[in-house]
Parts: C-alpha cells; structure tokens; sequence
C-alpha cells in the first residue's frame, strides 16, 4: 500500500482548501449580518461546524501523508469511537460486559488489521460470519437470557455499521486498478469528498430553500428540496472531479449518484435510531457536528456500495 | 500528576460533567452522587475543573482503598481521598468527624450517602451522614449529582473496563430547610438526584 503524491491529489487538496476559506468567509459575513435569535443560532452552529472541518480535513490530510497504513489507523480509530457512541446508547446489560470488550479491543482491530494486511478473503466475512457468531456465545455464557435477541442483535448491528461498513473506505487503498496503480489515495479522497460535500450541500439548499419534509416524524431537518438538490450537486461535484479517479466523466456521474443516495439513506436510517433511543445526536466530540457517528452515518452506507462497486468493475 | 491522571480518566470514560443547576466556581460545596461503580469517586473528581479539584476531596472506604499498593497511594497522592471506616465505627474513627474537619478547613467533599455500591439502576435510600453535614454546616451548598453509565464501564466484580461514555449531570443546590425532619431531608436529597437523569 503505497500512494503517490502527484498534482492531481495536489488540485484535490487545494481544492477542498480553497472551499474552506471560501465557506470561513461567508460565516464571517453572515455573522455580521443583524438577525434574531435564531438566525444567530443558525450561523454559530455553521461556524462551529465550518471550524470543525478546517479539523478534520488536516487530520485526514495528515493520515494520508503517512502513505497508506496512517489513513487505515485513521479510520479505525474512526470506528472505535463510532462504536463507542453507538453502544453508550444501546441498552446492553451486565452480562454483555466482555462481549463488549471483544468487540472494542479484538474485533475492530482485527478487521482493520486485514485490511492493513490486505487478506481480503477474510475481510468480507470477518465480522459478518465470525464476529456474529462469536457475540451471541460469548454473552450466553454469563447465563443472562433477557432481552437476549435484542441484546445480541444490538452488538452485531453495531459492529456491522461503525466497524464493517467504515472499514470498507480505508480498504479501497488496497484494490489493484490497471492503469491506476500508486494512486488509490485519490480514490478514498474523492469518495470521502463527495459523501461528505452531499452532506454539506443538502445542509445548504435544505436550509436556504428546504420546504417539504420527507419524513418529519424521524428527521425534520430533511427536506425534499434538501435533497433533491443536494444530491444533484454533489453528484456533479463528483463528476466534475472524474480526472482523479480511474472512472470516465459518466462513470463519475453514476458512482457519485449512488454514493449520494446512499449517504442519503444511511442519513436517515441512523436518525431513526437516535429517535428511538430519544437522542439528539450521538455525542459531543465535534463542535457544531455532533458526535462521531452523526459525521460518519452517511458513509457507513456508501463505502460499502462503493468499493463492491469499485472492485468488481475496475479491478482485474 | 493529578492534572494527568484526571485528564487520563476523562479521556478513558469520556466524562464529562454538564453543570446544569450549578456554576462551576470555586465555592465551598458537599457534592453527593448515586453509586454504581468503582469508578464514581474518581470519575466525578476528575470531571470537576482543576480550581475546584484542588479543593475537593472523595470521601471514600477505607477497606476498599488501603488494600493492595497501587490502591493507598492513588487515595493519597493522586484523589487525595478522606478515607472512613464502614465497619467499626468509633468515637475516634467516626466518619462525621473526619468530614466536618475537612469542611471546617475549607475545602469540599465528594460523597455518596448510598453508603455503597448498588447496581440497580434507582438509588437506594440515603443513609443519616449528609443530613448531619447539611445541619452541622448550613452554610455549605449541597449539589446533587446523577452519574450515568459507569457501571456499564466497569461494573461490580469486572476487571477487564469498556470504553463507554459515561456522563455526570450537576443539579440545583439544596439546603436543610427550616424545620424539615431528617428522613424528609435524606427523601428529598435522592430525588433531587435521580430525577436528575430526566435532563
């Protein structure tokens, strides 16, 4: 796993640099715009998060820097504190105790250890098939049978999104693409970018001109006029972007409609969750964003698509 | 040393405290929380601002921490911990007094006046010693704490810790109010902490 540094990651960087300053700017000047109370609440929160992302953006710049292995630590640091946020809220009783501790310390550095070591083989099937076995054992053996489905069904689900869904972003680093060798690096950059740019842009048109609510009673912030337009200009973001990734411009435009759509959906499914346990957000780590799953719901969704996607047609 | 230990422990449990009743200044206070971990003291310690936790000492079992080596000296050096017999209690050992001279000398106190660990999820009643406190010391702000989740981080028994978030809710202040009788007091004292987990 070696990455190349050529201009093209250069454009992407600077690029997604240029954004930023572009996006500080305008949260200077709306700040100074008068408004009530909750337009200035609006605007704090969209420079919390703005300053959040000059955040995240340098540590993933950082991972990148490393050549490979860092971006995988990245990620699976990622998943450890995804899960640690997902599990806070699940209830799980006492004799879940060292199920749990499987699941933090030995499964999740297991899978992001195969895909460190590219074992692809076991990847896929690591947590799907081993881990989902392993979790309902493990806490039959402290004898607490109550709520034993739900209990158990927690855990795996838990594992499946933070941890084997995330896993499948650091892991397009590994796929062997002719023509595209040494440069897998772009790949992550471009998917990261056009997840989380959908995320940003169905903010934006949501709040400038969101009207009709897709499904209030699980999340009132998503609007059809959100999402139509979110997805739409992400997608020709991501289009735009072909000449950093081995695809030609229409095969942008169809990877970057489904890592959208996806994103959109993996939005939605991991609000109802919050709704269910009668959560706002997930934690509290990034200022103005939430917690680290409230940043990550849309990827967990997408990664997986994208990469299956990826290396069945673009893979020898 | 304590600065790290404290910063290590948040890091650990990702408690963080929500003042929500009360400011974090540094006035003379009795804090009193449910107990469902053997983490509580520590994690409620390490959460408080370190002007405050310079001031502020657990009150802790004697048994449990002075087993053992790392134990001492944790209590000593790093919570600086008041450290009170459950067992024999004597005139010369009685916790009261130990409490009262800490609180005459101006710093506060962590307590849980469960008296022990439970691991039901409500607290159970209140023993007699916050309202000797609350009547010796009228003067001195009861703050009533709800801490979350920190016997799903290591529970009773358990070895091995799980890297959950736990979370420590700061209530209102309470005073012994003229006239109110003792399990009247002690009643009002835990309900002003468990209904703490409604916020």
């Amino acid at each position: 796993m070696t990455l190349l540094f050529d201009r093209e990651t250069g454009w992407l960087v600077g690029g997604v640099i240029a954004m930023l300053v572009l996006a500080s700017l305008a949260g200077w000047l709306l700040a100074r715009r008068p408004g009530d109370e909750g337009y200035r609440k609006t605007i704090a929160n969209l420079n919390a998060r703005t300053k959040a992302w000059w955040m995240m953006v340098a540590i993933f710049f950082l991972a990148m820097l490393s050549g490979g292995i860092g971006s995988v630590v990245l990620f699976g640091l990622t998943s450890f504190l995804a899960l640690r946020e997902f599990l806070t809220m699940a209830p799980t009783r006492p004799g879940d105790h060292r199920t749990l501790f499987w699941a933090f310390f030995i499964i999740t550095p297991v899978q992001y250890w195969l895909v460190a070591t590219d074992w692809y083989g076991l990847f896929a099937i690591f947590i799907p098939v081993y881990a989902f076995l392993f979790v309902p054992l493990r806490s039959v053996l402290c004898g607490d049978t109550e709520n034993f489905l739900q209990r158990t069904a927690t855990i795996q689900w838990a594992l499946m999104i933070c941890v084997y869904c995330v896993s499948h972003a650091p892991a397009l680093l590994t796929l062997d693409i002719p023509g595209y060798e040494g440069q897998n690096g772009k790949l992550l950059f471009y998917f990261v970018l056009v997840v989380q740019a959908s995320d940003v842009l169905q903010y934006i048109w949501g709040k400038t001109c969101g009207k009709h609510k897709i499904v209030p009673l699980v999340s009132p912030n998503k609007t059809w006029e959100g999402f139509v337009g979110g997805v739409l200009s992400a997608t020709l973001l991501g289009t735009a972007l072909w000449w950093a990734t081995p695809f030609t411009p229409w095969q942008a435009a169809g990877m970057s409609l489904v890592i959208t759509l996806l994103g959109f959906a993996g939005g939605l499914v991991m609000s109802a969750i919050k709704r269910d346990r009668g959560v706002k957000d997930y934690g509290s780590l990034i200022e103005g964003h939430g917690g680290v799953m409230d940043r990550m719901d849309s990827l967990c969704f997408s990664a997986p698509v994208f990469f299956h996607l990826v290396r069945y047609f673009f893979t020898v | 040393m304590s600065a790290r230990v404290a910063f290590l422990i948040r890091l650990l449990t990702g408690a963080n405290a929500r003042w929500l009743g009360a400011e974090p200044v540094a006035r003379q206070r009795i804090y009193f929380a449910n107990h469902t971990s053997t983490l509580d003291a520590a994690v409620l310690w390490a959460a408080l601002p370190s002007h405050i936790r310079a001031k502020t000492r657990p009150v802790a079992a004697k048994d449990y921490w002075s087993s053992g080596r790392l134990r001492p000296w944790l209590a000593d050096h790093v919570f600086r911990a008041l450290l009170i017999e459950r067992r024999k209690v004597t005139a010369e050992n009685n916790p009261l007094r130990a409490m009262l001279a800490v609180l005459e000398a101006g710093e506060s106190l962590i307590i849980f006046p469960e008296g022990g660990r439970f691991s039901g999820p409500e607290p159970q009643p209140f023993k007699g010693g916050l309202y000797h406190l609350a009547k010796d010391r009228p003067k001195t702000e009861l703050v009533p704490i709800y801490l979350e989740n920190l016997n799903r981080i290591l529970p009773k028994g358990e070895i091995v810790f799980v890297p959950l978030l736990g979370s420590i809710t700061v209530g209102k202040p309470l005073r012994l109010e003229p006239g109110e009788t003792k399990a009247d007091f002690l009643a009002r004292a835990r309900e002003a902490v468990w209904c703490l987990r409604l916020t």
